[in-house]
């Protein structure tokens, strides 16, 4: 697509306005999209096009379009992070990945659904309505980001933005058949993205393709002095790993832990394969034991809600959002208490409670304390090793996408969809997920993680490119092209 | 029967608690680069950071950091190697984060001391005040309550919010338990606020006016029975703004908590809000919960790890410390303590200084200041500063030393000076203020007194010096007071033979 | 053993400023019963000789310049406000004092 845009066989607009068409034509049935943002995503693409005509030089995505998830702060854009206590806010200002993105002259057509405040794994605690998954559109699309994921698997767009806390880009490209990358932690800006877990959350490039992901990766990571936390070194070259295709001597960690019983016998059939094609392509595969991720979980879910209650006190209804309440009868208290009590969904207030007592005095220690100290751990854990290999792979998800509804009210089962992908994201480390092929007892997309140490995101990208090449070959087409096409023929 | 101050210590030691609030004179604000210059109009400094909206992050700024240093290490403290941000969450509409970006257990600074000076019954002594700890954290917004009989917060019908003030940096400087203050519990607190100020002015990281709100103060006092050896429970009081109030609020609590003690009822753990008409204290909100600041660490900002030899550089560059300085001062113009004291609680040792530096002697220095000047200054009700300036005290100090001047002249300049009339040049010439010094004009007027007082002339002839008072004054009074006095003198005892 | 219980759920919510029915604590208490025994299992994990860690990056020091930057405007800093007055967030009534 952007090497069509830049030989000029296709124009930026008309491009747009494709993707549009098609968006109007089967997101009645998947919803990805909250928001369609025509006249903006146009006047950009007008602009690529003519300075394209005048001969100035383009970066290699200008003009391609991109679905942005809806977390993300874009200035005068609605943005409300998959809830109803942000219903209609407009940001004043662009979160530093928006901005880079459209300095690169990508064409946002619009905000895509999520879990609320980012807060699941089957975007079905949206205030809005879920998103189907394209593959069945009785099924989840995997969450938070199944917005983001749906829409490249629908082919709505070509590229997409997503955030990942403790697997939401990862298992959403699982389930969807497409690519997730979450960046190691400080490599993309965090500036405007809705803080759910701020020691977590990172925004990530997707894509129907690795090298996609690469050409968009390289657009938004980098240093960004706005976001203490961001990385001050170079991006590492994630493109050029990605068209390198070639894995010859190195070593390829399969972690024990994450994956055998618990997982379906569908996804590990496709993992073991798709780690066979890395065998032929001359990688060499060894055993690794972690043998503290069997808390993760547990901890992951002590972390992120303790960090979210205090990130998401700031819905009070006194600067923006909504209020409810204030009739002239109430203090400010009450319409707090009032506006959050119907601004947040189940899931969110269920975390809020959980992270309001695991900082409280008097379980602090226990619950807080004991969570940050198992997140020594499982670096330790990684840090062993990632002495033994050069990257670490697992299974993306426990199971392909299941049915709209039938994890809803278990939340114990529905935080287990992230037990494979968590780890990375308590480490810090780079993960990846790219399709490995269809399971055989339901036909539905597996996804295939790649993990690569702090700082050397382009590992993933250079093994992921490997192997999605030989997966191809084998199948002689990409896995995406056998995707439902939906709408009218 | 009710017990008056020196009741209540005859019976209860009291134990001192003070924190003390800074805003930091920084260009930007603690997280974001939003001016901080005071009195813009309402919400025209604030960014998506200091307003807290959804997806901002903080980032620290750097001066405030050195400043906590500068801080932490004029008060003996040691700096924490490591410190780390922490968030205290709660909820209040002039907070747009709904928490509040400090430190809890890891602060920049801590353990350091303070000593002050106090008057006692048995002279000036020292007291050292240990400090607990410095730290760094951020203002809130400003709230303005509508409505409601009083416009107080108490039945206001709603509230505006203005954060150009959220974000602004505060040091937060707390002092550990101090006991052993004794009956001097109160001058104690002031002493200690009132050094603290001054050096806080001497290291130039805030404009320290209290009655502005740049420099806040909470005190807290228990009292325990004598003999119990158990720490009673202390209270907070807040809306101290003047380092008079800080005294009076110490004592007023103190009476009013030892009352309480007498009559067997138990002193309750609140906050209290400072009366300045009364010199009383009045609860605070009670709180049916105490709040629960459930404290981590800031997941958004990083560690501070300030290099070792930066902070010997800093500690290098400190100013003097403003009580070495005063005793330096005290032995270089050899000031007796009480007028040292006097000058200090008057608050002109610099205007004093300054004087001295542009080369007037410090005693006549001093004296004019606090004597003349002062003295119309409290009559007029203004800063004796607001009359007039080092540079015209020095002015006339120099005249007088050097002759041109008497000083009954250098008076009635002054009072031409302070009356607008211009500088004390300006004033000698429109009111022709100047020392007769030319001889042969003096030896006219004082042959022209002989001549009116030819008896007393003769006595002074015989030997009777002291008569000579006579004719001086009849000089002077012939010349307006403008006659050198010392000189007529000389000359009138020479020409007499004597 | 209920790990949580309906009191403490009720103390949370206020501490949370989140308005519940007492079905909604009811319920909440015993889904966060089931989610505090399964996570109980962190205090067997982290032993005290381990040091916690609150950040995946060893980062420190990160600070900025002193220097202004342009703030927003007063209309963009508004433009969220439920309400607004003299260019100021109008809000419910505040009872009480300030922290």
């Amino acid at each position: 697509m952007a090497s069509a845009l830049a030989n000029k066989d296709v124009s930026a607009v008309d491009l747009a306005n494709e993707h549009f068409a098609r968006i109007e034509e089967v997101d009645g049935e998947v919803h990805a999209f909250l928001y369609l943002d025509k006249e903006g995503a146009l006047s950009q693409a007008k602009s690529v096009d003519e300075k394209r005509a005048a001969g100035e030089k383009l970066g290699p995505l200008a003009g391609v379009p991109l679905a942005l998830k809806d977390v993300m702060a874009q200035k005068g854009i609605p943005t409300t992070c998959g809830s109803k206590i942000l219903e209609g806010w407009r940001p004043p200002y662009d979160a530093t990945v928006v901005t880079r993105l459209k300095d690169a002259g990508i064409v946002i057509l619009g905000k895509t659904n999520m879990d609320e405040f980012a807060m699941g794994s089957s975007t079905e605690n949206s205030a809005y309505g879920p998103t189907h998954n394209p593959w069945d559109l009785t099924r989840i699309p995997g969450g938070s980001g199944g917005g983001s994921s749906a829409s490249l698997a629908a082919f709505e767009a070509p590229l997409a933005i997503g955030t990942d806390t403790g697997g939401s880009i990862r298992q959403p490209a699982a389930v969807t058949g497409t690519v997730g990358v979450k960046p190691t932690y400080g490599a993309v800006s965090r500036y405007g993205l809705v803080a759910f877990s701020s020691s977590l959350d990172q925004a990530g490039p997707c894509a129907r393709t690795v090298l996609d992901a690469a050409l968009l990766h390289e657009v938004i990571a980098g240093h960004d002095g706005k976001d203490s936390s961001s990385i001050n070194a170079p991006v590492p070259a994630v493109v050029a790993a990605a068209k390198k295709l070639d894995v010859k001597g190195m070593k390829i960690g399969v972690i024990k832990e994450l994956g055998g019983e618990g997982f379906q016998k569908g996804v590990s059939e496709r993992f073991n394969e798709a780690l066979e094609e890395l065998v032929k392509a001359g990688a060499e595969i060894v055993e690794v034991s972690c043998p503290n991720f069997e808390y993760a979980l547990a901890a992951y879910y002590l972390i992120a809600p303790s960090e979210a209650s205090s990130n998401l006190a700031r819905f009070d209804s006194m600067r923006y959002g909504l209020r409810v309440g204030d009739d002239g009868s109430r203090g400010a208290e009450e319409v707090m208490s009032l506006t959050r009590q119907a601004g947040f969904g189940k899931e969110v207030k269920r975390r809020i409670i959980l992270g309001t007592y695991a900082l409280s005095s008097g379980y602090y220690d226990a619950y807080y304390g004991s969570a940050q100290r198992v997140r020594t751990l499982i670096m330790r854990d990684y840090e062993a090793a990632f002495a033994k290999a050069d990257v670490l792979v697992s299974p993306t998800a426990p199971t392909t996408a299941f049915k709209i509804g039938e994890k809803a009210d278990d939340p114990v089962a529905m935080y287990l969809n992230d037990i494979a992908t968590i780890p990375v994201n308590m480490a810090g480390i780079g993960g990846m997920s790219l399709p490995c092929g269809l399971a055989p007892e339901d036909g539905l997309p597996v996804g295939f993680q790649i993990m690569s140490p702090a700082m050397k995101d382009d590992l993933m990208y250079q093994v992921g490119g490997t192997l999605e090449a030989a997966l191809n070959a084998k199948w002689g087409s990409t896995l995406i092209s056998q995707a439902p096409a939906l709408g009218a023929k | 029967m009710a017990l008056n101050y020196d009741g209540v210590i005859e019976k209860y030691e009291p134990t001192l608690g003070l924190e003390v609030h800074v805003e930091l004179n920084t260009n930007t604000k603690m997280f974001c680069g939003c001016a901080t210059a005071f009195g813009a109009e309402p919400n025209t400094q604030t960014c998506p950071v200091c307003l807290g909206l959804p997806g901002s992050l903080p980032v620290v700024n750097e001066v405030a950091i050195e400043s906590a240093i500068r801080i932490g290490l004029a008060l003996n403290c040691s700096i924490a190697p490591f410190s780390r941000f922490a968030r205290k969450n709660y909820f209040y509409p002039d907070m747009p984060k709904d928490f509040q970006i400090s430190q809890y257990d890891e602060p920049i600074c801590v353990d350091g001391f303070l000593d002050v000076e106090i008057d006692t019954d048995e002279g000036v002594k020292t007291f050292r005040v240990e400090i607990e700890r410095v730290h760094m954290e951020e203002d809130t917004g400003k709230s303005l309550h509508v409505g409601g009989s009083t416009g107080r917060i108490h039945g206001a019908e709603y509230s505006l919010l203005d954060y150009n003030r959220a974000g602004i940096p505060l040091m937060e400087i707390v002092t550990k338990m101090i006991p052993g203050t004794e009956k001097y519990a109160p001058q104690v607190a002031r002493a200690y606020v009132t050094e603290l100020r001054d050096i806080l002015r001497s290291l130039g990281v805030s404009d320290v006016k209290m009655e502005q709100g740049s420099l806040r103060c909470d005190a807290n006092v228990s009292l325990s029975p004598r003999g119990s050896g158990k720490l009673g429970t202390r209270s907070e009081t807040k809306n101290v703004n003047s380092l008079r109030s800080v005294e009076r609020a110490i004592h007023g609590e103190m009476i009013r908590q030892g009352n309480l003690l007498e009559n067997g009822e138990r002193i309750i753990q609140e906050t209290r809000h400072f009366l300045e008409e009364s010199g009383e204290t009045r609860p605070g909100r009670s709180k049916e919960t105490a709040e629960d600041y459930r404290y981590f660490q800031e997941p958004d900002l990083v560690p501070v790890a300030p290099d070792a030899t930066w902070i010997e550089e800093i500690r290098a560059s400190l100013p003097e410390r403003p009580s070495v300085r005063r005793k330096r001062l005290q032995v270089e113009w050899a000031v007796p303590d009480k007028e040292m004291t006097a000058m200090i609680n008057a608050e002109l040792l610099d205007t004093v200084e300054a004087t001295v530096k542009l080369g007037a002697d410090p005693t006549k220095a001093r004296t004019w200041w606090l004597g003349e000047i002062s003295r119309v200054a409290n009559e007029k009700e203004v800063e004796a500063t607001s009359l007039m300036n080092p540079a015209q005290v020095a002015e006339i100090i120099l005249l007088v030393s050097s002759g041109e001047l008497t000083d009954k002249l250098a008076r009635a300049v002054v009072e031409g000076v302070i009356a607008g009339e211009g500088s004390p040049r300006d004033v000698i010439e429109k009111r022709g203020l100047k020392v007769v010094s030319d001889d042969s004009a003096l030896m006219a007027a004082i042959e022209a007194a002989i001549a009116t007082q030819p008896d007393t002339a003769q006595r002074v002839r015989d030997g009777n010096i002291p008569a000579a008072g006579a004719l001086i004054g009849a000089v002077m009074k012939a010349t307006g007071g403008q006659a050198d006095a010392a000189r007529v003198r000389e000359l009138l005892l020479q020409h007499l033979g004597q | 053993m209920a790990a949580i219980s309906r009191d403490e759920v009720a103390h949370l919510a206020r501490l949370a400023r989140i308005e519940m029915s007492s079905d909604e604590l009811d319920h909440l208490a015993s889904e966060l019963d089931q989610i505090l025994h399964a996570v109980d299992r962190v205090q067997e994990a982290a032993k005290d000789d381990v040091p916690p860690t609150s950040h995946p990056l060893p980062l420190k020091n990160v600070t900025r310049p002193d220097v202004v930057v342009p703030s927003l405007t007063p209309q963009d800093a508004l433009s969220g406000a439920p309400a607004s007055d003299e260019q100021r967030f109008k809000v419910p009534q505040i009872l009480g004092d300030a922290e």
